[in-house]
């Protein structure tokens, strides 16, 4: 069990990286406790593969350090670091049996006979693999040979971290729920470092105890799943966060009032005093589930056209034209929903400002 | 996956029938013919039952041939196969190296099988031949002409040289279409490179190494073009193989007969044999999948 | 270091490789007596008087020709042919399909030897000797069985889904083959046209016998060229030269198409 450090770390594929775009991983500098449930979330081509790579170390970042506990173990090929990686398919030695598959690492560093059989049995059980033990391993369903890939990692007693590189892709849904209790049960077993890549924002959610948003190259939040909601800190957070995502809306401040084009809206004196030291293009973003709708003007209301209306069972999806811009308000079942034009309120302690992309705080 | 049954199938399959019916079929109707006849002069023959089956089952030279045969077709496998693999696994697998060890590797495939025995008998001959008087100017004797024994190695070499490098171009793109995670798994898991050619590359080389081995199994086996121009079947009956031996039977005694009877027989061998390597190599396989 | 190894194996490889051919070549651009006199690397007087002799021959130009042409005659009759079976086998299960599957590739295995003179007889019967379609017919003997082996592996390498799918949209079987999914395995067809390719040019026994003249492929025209003068090695090098370099050309301008086939992995 290790803490890792990210240490300024960068990366790019090509050999002589001309601008920023070339670099896969930007700029990455941060802590992963020891013992924590992170999960790594980010779109198709964020850089989150990679930057896993780089904690297991198959790959070798461009520029900075990675340390284990303190090591420097940068330059460490992947069998040296104690590390154990689960990947997208699962990988097996389709010619050996389950057994042997979890024997294979132990064996390869050399370990004890009977030490071997100990641990293999240990973690057959822990995963409920013991019937399947004598049994070739390429035959196995494909979440049966998920849990053996996953094996190969927990057999090793000194493994100081566990790297899933999206793991759940070829599970069948049903099948999914199952596995990903199963690892929060290991977590709380062996208090093991786990780190889940995924671009999946439920099994971010649900999964992880922290929750690291990555974006172009960049580690853009590291939060709760409630600080990803409450507090996003940029807008890429608010939107591809929940569904729907944040409303943003481009504005100008004039005092404690928002201008979106024609629409006024009313700021708290917290906010009004942020959005007075921001600099840059300005964005208001607000969580459709904090929009509240009336078809009486009220006292903040600003007018907007309501342009569709979908029901999902538990709540409903409005979706709404408010000078010129598209938004999305999320209602709970039985609230009546206005028929044409409503009134849009925003409430003051859920809006956040926007600089350039980032929380204004 | 399961595939579809249909029996309207069997129409996407009836052109290739017709085709293998057509230049198959009737001549092995022929063949079947012949075997079972004594012509005595053009359309004149006697029914003479298994007579010449027997006579071939009991021909000396053919049973020689035979051994010699399988002795040369299991030496080319063994050489063939480990150094085809060897040659992929040293393959670079990205870069202008790919395209250019890919042609290299194809060249020899595409020479014309009666070039090919040509190229080796002017590179092998002791007077004129760079290998050859290389070999003698070291104080060895060597001519394939005169000794049987310089005669196999130089079949041996030619055959390698020819077909080593098909082998070779089929464990490559076997060894192309693993996928880049089951390197990484390894390394994690701390295998050896050893170890990581015998648990992932081998085990997914499977379906191309079986088609190279049957490939390489039945060619060898009917080798005919190169010994053929190299040494003519000599010295002696030194490299007589089953193909020399048959032509020999069929035009040079003219024993069409016999020829006939010797072919079927062939025919079968190689067939069984191909048929007990397909099973072996089928189970296997499905020993890993179950 | 491990890696540098390996590629100087690999180049002494190739080395070995190239020298026989070389071999040949030096040879070639040398005269018999040269030949015969003296053994040098390379050639200290290079002459093109092989090269001359065999060029003043006319059966030359149109032994190049006339492989061409029954090579790229059996090369699309594979093919064709092969392309709907291959499908088949990969697709479909139907009464005897193991059975014919293992009888096709029987056919791959059949001593050239023991068809020929049925062969003769066969095409004399029906008039096809000395013509490219008896010795592309001929070929099919071993390339049919084979394409359909190949192209078979790389059908059953595209999921099933998307013939359902496209099926579901309303695609008849043939368009679906030509507008879909031979596109998706085109890499398979250009290794199978390869395989055929090959296999059609390098074989000798049939296109000699079942050919008189008009249609006389190059190395049966080389053989001759060779018995009528004696033996004179700079020009049999000479001639063996020549009928490598068909097959050189076609490697280099299919080099790119085979590193992608390969690329994809399966053969």
């Amino acid at each position: 069990m290790a803490c890792i450090e990210l240490n300024e770390i960068a990366h790019a594929y090509v050999r002589n990286p001309a601008g920023e775009s070339d670099y896969a991983i930007k700029r990455i500098h941060n802590v992963w406790d020891d013992g924590g449930a992170y999960a790594l979330l980010g779109p198709s081509g964020c850089g989150k593969t990679t930057l896993l790579n780089i904690i297991s170390g198959l790959v070798t970042p461009s520029r900075g350090r990675v340390l284990y506990d303190g090591r420097d173990v940068t330059a460490m090929p992947p069998e040296k670091r104690n590390i154990a990686q689960v990947f997208q398919f699962p990988v097996l030695y389709d010619t050996m049996t389950v057994f042997d598959n979890l024997a294979f690492p132990l064996r390869n560093r050399g370990i004890e006979k009977n030490e071997v059989i100990k641990r293999v049995h240990e973690v057959a059980e822990i995963l409920d693999l013991t019937p399947f033990l004598k049994k070739k391993a390429a035959g196995l369903a494909a979440d049966a040979k998920q849990k053996i890939s996953l094996g190969r990692g927990l057999v090793r007693s000194d493994v100081a971290a566990i790297l899933f590189d999206e793991p759940l892709t070829v599970i069948d849904p049903h099948l999914k729920w199952h596995l990903r209790r199963k690892l929060k049960e290991i977590h709380e077993q062996l208090k093991l470092t786990l780190i889940y890549v995924t671009h999946d924002q439920m099994e971010a959610l649900t999964f992880a105890e922290k929750v690291v948003v990555m974006y172009e190259g960049e580690i853009v939040q590291i939060g709760t799943p409630q600080d990803l909601v409450e507090n996003p800190e940029h807008t890429f957070v608010g939107y591809f966060i929940g569904s729907p995502g944040m409303n943003l809306l481009s504005c100008t401040l004039n005092g404690n009032v928002a201008h979106i084009d024609g629409a006024r809206i009313l700021l708290d004196q917290k906010t009004t005093e942020l959005g007075g030291k921001a600099r840059g293009k300005l964005e208001l973003g607000i969580r459709p589930k904090y929009l509240e709708l009336s078809s009486e003007p009220g006292k903040n209301g600003v007018p907007a056209d309501i342009k569709a209306v979908e029901d999902l069972g538990s709540y409903k999806i409005v979706t709404l034209t408010l000078a010129g811009k598209t938004l999305q308000a999320k209602l709970p079942e039985g609230k009546p929903v206005p028929g044409g034009t409503a009134w849009l309120v925003f409430p003051p302690q859920w809006i956040r400002l926007f600089a350039d992309g980032r929380l204004v705080k | 996956m399961e595939k579809w049954e249909n029996n309207k199938a069997w129409f996407l399959v009836v052109p290739v029938l017709a085709f293998v019916a057509f230049s198959a079929l009737i001549p092995l109707m022929t063949v079947v013919n012949y075997s079972v006849q004594d012509i005595l002069a053009p359309g004149e023959s006697v029914f003479v039952g298994t007579e010449w089956f027997k006579k071939v089952l009991h021909d000396y030279r053919l049973h020689d041939a035979l051994w010699r045969q399988f002795l040369f077709s299991g030496l080319v496998l063994l050489i063939e196969m480990p150094l085809g693999i060897l040659i992929a696994l040293a393959m670079p697998k990205k870069g202008w190296g790919v395209s250019f060890s890919l042609v290299t590797l194809a060249l020899p495939l595409l020479i014309p099988w009666n070039t090919i025995g040509s190229i080796w008998i002017i590179f092998t001959r002791p007077d004129i031949g760079l290998f050859g008087a290389a070999i003698n100017s070291l104080g060895l004797a060597f001519d394939h002409t005169r000794r049987p024994l310089d005669a196999w190695i130089t079949l041996m070499l030619m055959e390698v040289w020819h077909w080593t490098p098909l082998v070779a171009l089929l464990a490559y793109a076997g060894l192309r279409a693993i996928p880049e995670m089951y390197y990484q798994a390894a390394k994690i898991d701390g295998a050896s490179a050893w170890s990581t050619f015998r648990y992932i590359q081998l085990p997914k080389m499977r379906g191309v190494l079986t088609i190279a081995l049957l490939l390489r199994f039945m060619d060898s086996f009917l080798i005919y073009a190169e010994p053929f121009v190299l040494t003519g079947g000599g010295p002696g009956d030194a490299t007589t193989f089953l193909s020399i031996y048959l032509v020999k039977i069929a035009t040079g005694q003219f024993d069409l007969g016999m020829a006939s009877a010797f072919s079927l027989i062939y025919f079968l061998i190689v067939l069984l044999l191909c048929f007990v390597f397909y099973q072996v190599l089928q189970n296997v396989g499905k020993g890993a999948r179950i | 270091m491990k890696g540098k190894k390996k590629t100087i194996a690999l180049a002494v490889y190739f080395i070995l490789l190239f020298l026989p051919i070389y071999w040949m070549l030096n040879m070639s651009l040398r005269t018999n007596a040269d030949i015969l006199s003296t053994l040098t690397l390379y050639p200290a007087d290079p002459t093109w008087k092989n090269y001359i002799k065999i060029f003043t021959d006319s059966d030359w130009y149109s032994g190049f020709i006339n492989s061409i042409i029954y090579v790229t005659i059996n090369t699309m009759i594979s093919l064709t042919v092969a392309l709907p079976a291959a499908y088949a086998f990969s697709r479909y299960t139907f009464i005897g399909d193991k059975h014919i599957f293992f009888w096709l590739l029987s056919n791959r295995m059949a001593p050239a030897a023991v068809f020929l003179l049925p062969f003769f007889q066969l095409y004399s019967t029906i008039g096809l000797i000395d013509t490219y379609i008896a010795v592309a017919l001929a070929h099919c003997l071993f390339n049919v069985p084979l394409a359909v082996w190949i192209l078979e592996g790389f059908m059953s390498g595209i999921p099933r889904e998307i013939d359902e799918t496209a099926f579901i949209d309303g695609y008849s079987l043939p368009r679906f083959f030509v507008t879909i999914f031979i596109p998706l395995i085109r890499a398979g067809v250009g290794v199978t046209a390869f395989f055929c390719f090959m296999f059609s040019w390098v074989e000798l026994l049939f296109a000699r016998t079942l050919t008189v003249t008009s249609a006389k492929p190059i190395g049966a025209v080389m053989t001759r060229t060779i018995s009528a003068t004696g033996l004179d090695w700079g020009l049999m090098a000479a001639a063996g030269v020549l009928t490598i370099v068909p097959g050189a050309l076609v490697i280099w301008f299919v080099r790119d198409y085979m590193a992608k086939g390969f690329a994809l992995g399966r053969v």
